[in-house]
């Protein structure tokens, strides 16, 4: 005679999958993250310095990606990838879709920060007799990260955020891990509003780590 | 390799894509007109002086923009009906995503609110109207020709969210082209077009709304 077990205990014996569902979401939005930002500086260098036609294949890559729904990415790099021969697992088919959606993403935001900046830096830089990448590493560089910032915050937490959507192609990360838990278990509502917090907790560190970083370099 | 593409699979069943856009627009359109209001009642909270009405509406806006959409809506299809509200795979996407646009939506309503010179409301005082109709008559009008922008981009942003609707199978872009994507396995092909459908979409929708925001414009 014994009592079904209720929510706690079902979390308490679900619990490693839970976190190593965690780790997951946590490992494929840091190689997103990272990868993205990464490509995405190259892109907005190039969205800002290049020539005509670096220029425009990078504002052709930016516009398409942007212009499609993380979802229809993760699904095509999922399933095209396989039909032309790269054997690429869900896992990395999904980080790969995320890395280029967030590339974009920092290259529009590389973009607009490094346009803000004044002509006359640059300038000033050239007349000093520093070389470009001079210029980038101690003139430009450090002021557009600053601008840059609270956007580059925004868009980690939006990675984290897309990065459920690997458990449409069956990527073990939180959500999927929640969903089979549920599958066995029941109580939807209690493990959904589990998910939903646990993502909250991510995201909200990041905003706040986000936050004392900009107080960190900011000038004033 | 070896492939050859060969799109007449996926222009056999281009209706079934272009329902399924159709279906994609009227979601969006539906979640982001009570997602307005709702993110208007939020933004009038934020920026009031009673903590009663601010402290709950931040709230509101800090979780929901920190939660997945993706959670939301699995949640608002399969966990609701617990709390005994059952509804059908559209409407609890509709509600999923306008809860979820309420936040963003409240970002760029508070944003346009603050950014309405405070002389258009003394001078509303000074020719005598009530608060109520300086409210409706001159702070909305002011405010949603400046959000204008921002409140297309939110609007596409949303229309490519609708997506996820495929998640709990209801029959839109995503949904049907994954479908034909397995029935047929003409995958760079339906993948290809899905995408195409969407991004010609988009621009649409840029190009309409900046036609929109050149005929507003003062």
């Amino acid at each position: 005679m014994n009592a079904p077990p209720s929510f706690v205990d079902i979390v308490w014996i679900a619990r490693w999958p839970l976190l190593y569902g965690l780790g997951t979401t946590v490992a494929v939005s840091l190689l997103a993250i990272l990868g993205g930002t990464v490509l995405g500086t190259l892109l907005g260098l190039a969205l800002t310095y290049g020539n005509r036609v670096v220029r425009l294949l990078a504002r052709a890559y930016t516009d398409i990606v942007r212009g499609t729904p993380v979802l229809v990415l993760v699904l095509a790099s999922f399933y095209i990838l396989g039909t032309v021969g790269l054997d690429l697992s869900a896992f990395q088919a999904g980080v790969l879709a995320l890395t280029l959606f967030c590339a974009s993403h920092v290259g529009e935001i590389t973009r607009g920060a490094l346009q803000t900046l004044h002509k006359g830096q640059t300038e000033a830089a050239k007349a000093i007799g520093l070389t470009f990448g001079q210029t980038f590493r101690y003139v430009l560089g450090p002021q557009a990260l600053r601008l840059a910032l609270p956007p580059l915050v925004n868009t980690a937490a939006e990675m984290v955020k897309a990065s459920t959507l690997l458990s449409v192609i069956g990527v073990a990360e939180l959500l999927l891990r929640t969903q089979e838990v549920i599958s066995r278990a029941f109580h939807s509502l209690e493990f959904y509003l589990l998910a939903g917090f646990l993502y909250f907790v991510v995201n909200y560190a990041i905003e706040r780590l986000g936050r004392a970083v900009e107080r960190r370099v900011s000038v004033q | 390799m070896g492939y050859t593409l060969n799109f007449d699979a996926v222009w056999r069943n281009f209706d079934d894509l272009l329902w399924g856009l159709g279906l994609s627009l009227l979601l969006a359109v539906t979640a982001i007109g009570i997602g307005c209001l709702l993110g208007l009642v939020l933004a009038f909270g934020r920026i009031s002086r009673s903590r009663l009405l601010s402290v709950p509406a931040n709230a509101y806006v800090t979780l929901l923009r920190n939660l997945p959409l993706l959670v939301l809506v699995l949640f608002s299809f399969f966990a609701l009906p617990q709390l005994g509200l059952r509804l059908s795979k559209q409407n609890s996407f509709v509600l999923a995503l306008a809860l979820y646009s309420a936040a963003y939506l409240a970002e760029v309503f508070r944003g346009g609110l603050l950014g309405v010179p405070r002389g258009l409301r003394e001078a509303g005082l000074a020719i005598g109207l009530t608060e109520g109709q300086i409210r409706r008559r001159i702070t909305l009008p002011v405010m949603f020709r400046a959000v204008l922008p921002a409140l297309g981009s939110t609007f596409i942003g949303l229309f490519k969210d609708t997506s996820l609707a495929a998640a709990i199978a209801v029959p839109e872009l995503t949904f049907e082209a994954r479908k034909i994507n397995v029935e047929t396995f003409r995958v760079i092909e339906t993948w290809l077009v899905a995408s195409g459908l969407y991004i010609a979409t988009c621009s649409i929708l840029a190009a309409l709304l900046r036609r929109v925001e050149a005929r507003l414009a003062i």
